[in-house]
């Protein structure tokens, strides 16, 4: 089984890439369970939500507290929130950011990829400046940077799952695949 | 279709292939998606039923009660403190005998506030007379909804199907999902003996005196002691259909299981994995879930359960003052017929997680449990 955290903010769409990232793995003949982290949810507020994915029947039914990688839609969470708690040593971690990653240790102890998924979003109209939707860009990279999962499955799993602007999603998670950037 | 989608449309869907003709219904996290997902069904013409809008359960379950009486097939959802609005209600529903279908997304009881899942919301509606059936996956929770409808009907009595919260009301899983076409095959139309018809005007609700009250009371409970077996055949039926069934209970490695542990809802699914767990490293336990909760499966239990040495029953609730409600219904159900410890766990109060490692814990406990007659064993909680 595959367990994957995603770390966001409320407003970024983490909930909802949680489960296109659920829906991808669907369309190559997985099981798979999303759920967001059950808070009260409010804009700007540190959010999470939860992939599984298996070969067989997903029976378990709590949080995810040790999982093989994480996704991350916001850099600054890095700094605020203990993002790799419970984290497997050599997992992904998938950042959207258009800086350098400073942090060696996060860099030493697991794969690191990033994406400036902003840039991505705003290029393709999706969000405003001070809320670019990030989630289809950052399941792009995610795809990009694991190779656990295909392009072509994610591109499917949007058409599917998000209601509004689905070409420009589907192209968001394109560029953001053919972009990212493999760091350790 | 297999489609991944949450708990709360699986119920939406089941609705849509039962082709209920009233919906009534007011929004509460974490049940709105099912309401939202039925409101716009009905507006784009996906289903063919009249969505009544209201301002609190208690006017809900009263409209339902209305077009129940009237003869369609009608359905409600809520959660925790609109479950308790509509308690009056609840009673109206199974004094007038109406086969309305409620669908109760398990929410902790306020104060102090909670949006998490706990069993308390529905366990105290226990006594009430509705059927309530407990689900632990999305496919389930679809399938069971047009069971509940024909169980209800054949028994002219109102059915509750119940659900955790978050585990999954929001959780996305693949569901199979089922269409009315295919439905029909299994759930005829519903025609009701009696109805309220303005061209063939009756009185209805009428004052039951001394006389008479305790028969209508008597009929009530045969209705629910044929319950078990209507419910199996139903289950059977729609296996035929559609090659899925889920019985009263579930009994998982308990053939030659010293230890058994009793579970429902999602708890049920996660138990499953921790048994396989121990198993592998040669230790004999199984576990057993209890889906169908009233009426209670008294029969199918003892006959599990009588032959394990030890049994363990793990709660979401509390009966303050008593023990955990599914415990008492376990002791109910083999007293006086064996001496098998019976202990009891309560975890998960609030929504707080059941981790594979709190099962784990619990499975230990009641293994190398010396002293076994305490009814009440809190699990993680800080005192």
């Amino acid at each position: 089984m595959i367990e994957i955290r995603t770390h966001g903010r409320g407003g970024q769409g983490s909930v909802i890439a949680s489960e296109i990232l659920a829906d991808a793995f669907f369309h190559e003949g997985k099981f798979v369970q999303a759920f967001p982290a059950f808070g009260v949810e409010r804009r700007g507020a540190p959010v999470m939500a939860f992939t599984r994915v298996s070969d067989s029947q997903i029976r378990e039914r709590c949080q995810i507290y040790q999982p093989d990688h994480l996704v991350v839609l916001d850099r600054v969470l890095i700094e605020t929130v203990n993002i790799t708690e419970g984290l497997k040593e050599g997992g992904w971690i998938i950042i959207n950011t258009n800086s350098e990653i400073e942090n060696s240790e996060l860099i030493e102890k697991f794969h690191v990829a990033t994406i400036d998924a902003n840039k991505i979003a705003l290029k393709h109209r999706l969000g405003s400046r001070a809320t670019p939707i990030v989630n289809t860009s950052i399941i792009g990279a995610f795809a990009g940077a694991t190779g656990l999962v295909s392009i072509k499955a994610v591109k499917e799993a949007i058409e599917g799952f998000v209601p509004l602007k689905k070409e420009a999603n589907m192209q968001a998670a394109e560029d953001a695949c053919n972009e990212v950037k493999i760091i350790s | 279709m297999k489609k991944v989608i949450m708990g709360n449309h699986a119920v939406s869907y089941g609705v849509r292939a039962s082709e209920a003709k009233v919906i009534s219904a007011y929004p509460i996290t974490p049940q709105t998606h099912v309401v939202e997902l039925l409101s716009e069904m009905c507006a784009n013409g996906e289903i063919d039923a009249k969505f009544i809008k209201v301002e609190s359960e208690h006017s809900a379950m009263a409209a339902c009660v209305g077009a129940s009486a009237a003869g369609v097939r009608t359905f409600t959802a809520t959660s925790s403190q609109g479950l308790l609005l509509m308690h009056e209600m609840l009673h109206w529903a199974v004094g007038a005998r109406l086969p309305i279908v409620l669908a109760n997304i398990n929410r902790a009881v306020g104060p102090p506030w909670s949006i998490w899942t706990d069993q308390n919301d529905s366990l105290s509606q226990r006594d009430v007379g509705w059927l309530q059936l407990y689900v632990e996956s999305n496919q389930e929770t679809q399938d069971t909804i047009p069971q509940a409808f024909k169980i209800a009907e054949e028994l002219q009595m109102p059915v509750m199907v119940v659900m955790d919260a978050f585990f999954l009301s929001h959780t996305y899983e693949i569901v199979d999902l089922i269409e009315a076409e295919k439905v029909r095959e299994f759930l005829p139309p519903y025609q009701p003996e009696i109805k309220m018809d303005v061209n063939d005007p009756h009185s209805f609700g009428n004052l039951a005196g001394p006389d008479m009250y305790m028969e209508l009371r008597y009929m009530i409970q045969e209705a629910m002691e044929k319950g078990i077996d209507v419910i199996k055949r139903v289950d059977k039926e729609f296996e035929k259909v559609f090659g899925r069934g889920y019985g009263v209970v579930e009994a998982y490695r308990c053939d030659d299981a010293e230890t058994i542990l009793v579970t429902s809802g999602t708890v049920a699914s996660t138990t499953r994995a921790v048994i396989d767990e121990m198993r592998d490293e040669g230790i004999s336990i199984g576990a057993l879930k209890i889906r169908v909760f009233r009426p209670f499966p008294f029969e199918d239990v003892f006959e599990i359960l009588s032959k394990a040495k030890k049994v363990a029953v793990i709660d979401r609730n509390i009966s303050f003052g008593g023990h955990g409600i599914f415990y008492q219904e376990i002791k109910s159900a083999l007293y006086g017929r064996t001496g098998i410890p019976i202990l009891g766990y309560i975890a998960g109060l609030g929504g707080r997680d059941i981790t594979p490692s709190v099962i784990r814990e619990i499975a230990d406990k009641a293994l190398s449990d010396k002293n076994p007659e305490r009814y009440i064993n809190w699990i993680g909680v800080k005192r």
